[in-house]
């Protein structure tokens, strides 16, 4: 009889729970709370353009564009970014000005869009679209100091149109399209008296076209058209007001061309003559007044025009080097910088045009040799103090960082490689060497009171201005954060990411800074001729530090050229100090790397690479490995997906490969494989749990005492197809043609465990998969709004386990192995919910035992980063939840999903360009890491459940002392007067 | 609430419908099928920026207007007009994102039958609009705003209980003892004669 009312009364207590966690499923922070567990950092890429704005007082800035499709306006004195717009990557920037001093001009699309920006607050002031062909090479000119008409004009030419554009409110003044057939406009240039626009453009392959136009209307002055002997390739440069340099086809010799003339007048020049070792390719660079500079691969050539007679070297530079524009000094002053390396230092070097030979400056400054090899060269002049001209630089290194050199010294410097992340693994910190000294703890302990009774006076909010901000600098400075050894709660840890310039860098997590760098010699372009890029970063040695002694390492896997055929690279990093331990090249290529959850005995994790040949590779090459391998070989089935034939196909390994001699090579065995039909549908997406995923429960109790068993499978794969007319985008597609069908695949046998198809719905696809269920995010083409879907999928065979008497007689099949060659039965239930935002990534929290809740990361269209309780992606929601229900925690039916602007875990930050959230698990089992890139940034720390295995920060310690204090005196009060009592008693 | 209101205190431009100019056919075969495109115009309008919505930058140089969830981004200048060029006719969908501010999506039909023909609709409300004029539904704020310090807030706390059950004991209890029967207090009493314990009896006693 007892039972049943204690029962009742557990789930009443489980129920009251609930509903307090319900309350606060929101799990926000206070404003003043912004900076304790998270950091944000901006980046703007690699820079490909800059622009100084020459401003006699105030700030010095300088506009730059950048590979990362950004236009940023920088300060020049600290590298701060003032203001920064990220272009959409379908909207590629092309050309940068500056106009009228105030503003800055911007052309993308191939010369499509051109818009203009406010210089001090980057407020965009007008939006022009011009209506041309997308050009490959888009120019942009701005007319200087026009007198012809009241404002500045802007020429875009691309193809063979041109625009003349006013720069003041974006209103096109003339268009112009040249008659001639493929022509493209490659120079644009102006007359010294402004009215006449000079535009010279290549048609065919042979033709040089030459027209004068009037720079106010637009009409055609005069039209000078002269075939070239041997055609020309495209490629063309400005070597003076009234000579053009131009490759001919062969990429053999140069054409002088002077077209100030009344007639085209050229001279052709063999490149051989000029320079001896020609091999590869080479780049002629414009630099001013008669000098263009010729790249080669070993050398950068100097050369100085004689008219359109010829051509003289002046100088040669061995690479890597690299040479900037010219800039303006006087009258008759042109400067330009070339930057060379000599030894572990590079060199400033200032000349002028019109004397190549002698040099203005020459200064040697010390580089971080982790940065690689200067790329580009910006140069900018002030006056100094003395009324003489001094030069500083921008670099643009190979690391894609940007540094600011003045005086042979490096002034600062961006690590804009971290907006280009491809990759990010984490690594533990060190373990904390004994003897920490107690000195160092008393002293302070009295800092840590006053610390508190701070705190305490904030909770009481009883305190001041400069209390207020003497609490927010004690929190920032909490060194406990910083600190670079392991702690108790795994928050301090190092991600290691890996960019898109081949550099692998390390962050810490308490605040973001970078702990060591390392740009990877094996995927430098110098080395082995064709591009490599890095593909993934992967743990590689975890050794547990109770055992060995050893760092961590981990292996960054690369490609050494573009194809897909070429030979992969592997390098392995010290998680700690960067240093590179090894590094090889596969005489394999790399499709696919499935990284296994083995370990040999020096705790290496075995790692599979799929080569383009169909064999798998074992790695490490290690007889130790290959013993753990083989033992496990028979259980081990992967997948394929191939997008471009609509086929997924399932394999298994088989010993001895086609190479014959090489034991760690293995066959692949084709399993299964689901073909799509084409015409109906395309793969959109397909997505598989996290591999190092934990799941607590496999069952899960609801409401009326009724278990269900998850059905948790690795090998559980979700694959969505399209429609093919539903491919594109939204809108291009009507909802009767448009239909998504979801699948549910098991991967060793390829047995589709579900299907479901949604009408009138259209990709993009964003899907995330854990434990046993899988939410994905689509377009409702009926509804014409984005909606969330959510499968559970459970396991039926086992539902029969709960009859007691089976489990008496031995019928229950608890023990029976569970195989994936058995025909699973499966439940699933499904549901789906509006959702208001596009989603552009998609992740799951990820905590150490998986006993927390789930909170969905969606990263939004606007770069936010939303924590989604996964009780709102319920299938189990109903509209009216029974009593039972509610009790479980059961949230009732709405049509759309909340969004709750405090569950935005970026607050009031943005991820520009956002790519990829990660979630980390902390040791804490509440907490997980969640960090988030793009162009920017992010890291916080997160608790889906609140932390209910840890005081937070907010807890206040002074409180509880107090308590402690208040109940101690009440204790010696009662004590003295119970003996007063007693005596009193006693007495009588 | 914003969005039901139908007061817009300006005459907007409206929904403005362009078809671009036929000689540029060229220009246009990029896109699918037809010809022609059409501008889609409208205006973002963000009444009081500034008293409410406190810690978040009061400029809105970083809103974004995204068309189709994502095929073109552009901004919004600052008087608040957008456009986008060549949009082929069909039902597309218009996005606005800006920190601090909630809109809802906007579905935008283009007719291909009768050019010029534009509807517009919000989709999360599912009002209709005359004209493209788009205003945040609410503001977002990303910070849980602090309680005032209240002496209820104190007591509730864990600490605050466990003071507020000591003075209960400490003077509620004695009273509670005198409304004892007698007859039973003076049982108690004999116990505890035979049984002397007292509080400070206790305490020595846990002391030695």
């Amino acid at each position: 009889m007892a039972a049943p009312p204690r029962c009742s009364l557990l789930i009443l207590l489980a129920g009251l729970l609930v509903v307090a966690s319900l309350s606060t499923l929101a799990a926000a922070i206070y404003e003043d709370q912004v900076g304790l567990a998270d950091w944000h950092q901006k980046y703007i890429g690699k820079v490909k353009q800059a622009v100084y704005h020459s401003q006699k007082s105030g700030r010095r800035r300088v506009v730059v564009l950048t590979e990362e499709n950004v236009i940023s306006s920088l300060d020049l004195r600290s590298g701060d970014i003032f203001w920064r717009h990220v272009i959409d990557k379908n909207d590629p920037l092309d050309q940068l000005s500056l106009s009228l001093g105030k503003y800055v001009l911007s052309l993308s699309s191939g010369g499509t869009i051109l818009r203009a920006w406010n210089l001090p607050d980057g407020q965009m002031i007008w939006e022009t679209k011009l209506q041309t062909f997308t050009s490959s090479n888009p120019q942009l000119h701005v007319l200087s100091n026009n007198k012809v008409a009241k404002d500045n004009l802007v020429l875009v030419s691309a193809g063979r149109w041109m625009y003349a554009v006013s720069s003041i409110d974006g209103s096109i003044s003339w268009e112009k399209e040249f008659s001639l057939d493929g022509l493209e406009i490659k120079q644009v240039l102006q007359s010294p008296e402004n009215d006449i626009v000079y535009a010279i453009g290549i048609a065919g392959s042979s033709k040089l076209a030459l027209y004068h136009l009037s720079a106010k209307t637009g009409e055609i002055l005069k039209d000078i058209q002269e075939s070239l002997p041997g055609g020309l390739c495209g490629e063309t440069v400005l070597g003076s007001d009234n000579l053009l340099v131009a490759l001919n086809k062969a990429r053999s010799s140069l054409f002088l061309i002077d077209f100030k003339g009344d007639r085209i007048s050229y001279n052709k020049v063999h490149i051989s003559d000029l320079v001896q070792d020609l091999s590869g390719t080479f780049k002629l660079q414009t630099v001013s007044n008669g000098v263009i500079a010729l790249r080669t691969s070993s050398t950068i050539s100097l050369l100085k025009l004689k008219g359109t007679d010829g051509l003289e070297v002046v100088q040669r530079f061995d690479q890597p080097a690299a040479v900037s524009d010219a800039l303006t000094i006087s009258e008759k002053d042109d400067a330009f910088a070339v930057m060379q390396h000599v030894g572990s230092q590079i060199e400033f070097i200032v000349k002028f045009t019109n004397d190549v030979s002698s040099e203005i400056i020459r200064e040697k400054v010390n580089i971080d040799q982790h940065r690689g090899n200067v790329e580009k060269v910006f140069l900018n002049s002030y006056i100094r103090t003395d009324k003489s001209h001094g030069f500083r630089a921008l670099v643009v290194m190979e690391d894609h960082s940007l540094l600011l050199i003045q005086q042979g010294e490096v002034v600062w410097s961006r690590e804009d490689g971290l907006a280009s992340i491809v990759d990010v693994t984490t690594s533990e910190l060190p373990v904390e060497k004994d003897g920490v000294s107690v000195a160092d703890v008393e002293h302070n302990l009295f800092e840590w009171l006053k610390g508190h009774m701070l705190k305490l006076k904030g909770t009481l909010m009883l305190a001041n201005a400069d209390e207020v901000a003497a609490i927010q600098a004690l929190r920032l400075k909490s060194s406990e954060k910083n600190k670079m050894t392991r702690d108790h709660n795994g928050f301090r840890k190092l991600l290691i990411v890996l960019t898109k310039a081949g550099k692998v860098m390390a962050l810490h997590t308490g605040d973001g800074r970078i702990i060591w760098s390392n740009l990877l010699p094996s995927f430098r372009g110098s080395r082995f001729g064709g591009m490599p890029s890095a593909l993934r970063i992967y743990q590689w040695q975890v050794p547990h530090h109770s055992i060995m002694r050893e760092n961590p390492s981990v292996l960054v896997v690369g490609k050494s050229g573009a194809e897909s055929s070429a030979p992969g690279v592997f390098s392995i990093l010290d998680s700690y100090s960067g240093e590179e331990l090894n590094s090889m090249r596969l005489d394999h290529s790399v499709v696919q790397i499935i990284p296994l959850m083995l370990k040999d005995l020096s705790e290496q994790r075995l790692h599979l690479i799929v080569d383009s040949n169909s064999n798998a590779h074992l790695y490490p090459k290690s007889p130790d490995s290959l013993n753990v391998f083989l033992h496990e070989m028979s259980n081990l089935y992967f997948y394929s997906v191939d997008i471009q034939t609509n086929v997924i196909r399932g394999y298994s390994l088989h010993k001895s490969c086609d190479l014959i001699g090489d034991e760690y090579c293995f066959s692949m065995k084709e399993l299964w494989s689901i073909i799509f039909p084409s015409d109906s549908e395309r793969i959109a997406t397909t997505e598989t749990r996290k591999m190092n995923e934990v799941v607590h429960t496999q069952a899960k109790i609801i409401g009326d005492h009724d278990v269900m068993y998850k059905y948790l499978s690795k090998n559980l794969v979700f694959v969505a197809t399209v429609s093919p007319k539903a491919a594109g985008n939204i809108g291009s597609a009507l909802p009767e043609e448009a239909s998504l069908v979801a699948y549910l695949i098991d991967a060793v046998t390829g047995r589709i465990l579900h299907r479901v198809t949604h009408h009138g719905a259209q990709g993009p696809v964003h899907a995330v998969l854990s434990e046993n269920w899988v939410v994905y995010h689509y377009f409702n083409l009926r509804a014409h709004r984005f909606e969330m879907a959510v499968i559970e999928i459970y396991d039926q065979s086992r539902a029969d386990n709960k009859d007691v008497m089976k489990l008496i007689v031995g019928k229950h099949n608890l023990s029976a192995p569970i195989t994936s060659f058995s025909r699973p039965e499966v439940a699933v239930k499904s549901q789906s919910y509006f959702f208001a935002h596009s989603v552009k990534a998609m992740s799951v929290t990820q905590t150490a035992k998986g006993i927390t809740s789930k909170q969905l990361l969606i990263g939004t269209i606007g770069d936010q980063v939303l924590a989604l309780d996964k009780r709102y992606l319920d299938p189990r929601r109903s509209a009216n939840p029974t009593q039972q229900e509610k009790e479980e925690g059961i949230i009732p039916l709405t049509d759309s999903l909340p969004i709750i602007p405090q569950s935005f875990v970026t607050h009031s930050h943005q991820v520009e360009a956002l790519q990829g959230i990660v979630s980390i698990p902390a040791k804490l089992e509440s907490t997980t890491l969640v960090f988030t890139y793009g162009v920017d940034l992010f890291y916080t720390q997160l608790a889906p459940s609140r932390t209910y295995d840890s005081l937070t920060d907010e807890f206040s310690y002074a409180l509880l002392l107090i308590t402690i204090v208040v109940l101690v005196a009440a204790i010696i009060f009662t004590w003295i007067w119970s003996e007063k009592k007693e005596l009193r008693d006693k007495w009588r | 609430m914003a969005a039901s209101s139908p007061l817009h205190r300006h005459l907007l431009l409206l929904l403005l419908v362009a078809v671009a100019s036929a000689c540029l056919g060229a220009a246009a075969a990029h896109q699918a099928g037809s010809g022609e495109g059409y501008t889609i115009a409208g205006r973002i309008k963000i009444d009081g920026i500034s008293a409410k919505s406190f810690g978040l930058p009061a400029k809105t140089s970083n809103t974004k207007v995204i068309l189709n969830g994502g095929q073109r981004v552009t901004f919004a200048r600052p008087d608040g007009y957008f456009a986008f060029h060549n949009v082929p006719a069909g039902t597309h969908l218009i996005e606005v994102s800006s920190i601090g501010y909630f809109f809802s999506p906007v579905r935008v039909d283009i007719s291909a039958r009768n050019p010029g023909y534009i509807q517009a609709a919000l989709t999360e409300t599912r009002r209709v609009l005359n004209e493209l004029v788009l205003e945040p539904l609410k503001e977002e704020h990303y910070y849980e705003v602090r309680e005032p310090f209240s002496i209820m807030s104190l007591l509730k706390s864990p600490m605050g209980l466990m003071v507020g059950f000591m003075v209960l004991m400490v003077f509620v209890m004695p009273k509670m003892m005198e409304n004892i029967d007698p007859e039973e207090m003076k049982q108690a009493q004999e116990q505890m004669r035979n049984n002397p314990v007292s509080f400070s009896g206790l305490l020595s006693r846990a002391q030695g």
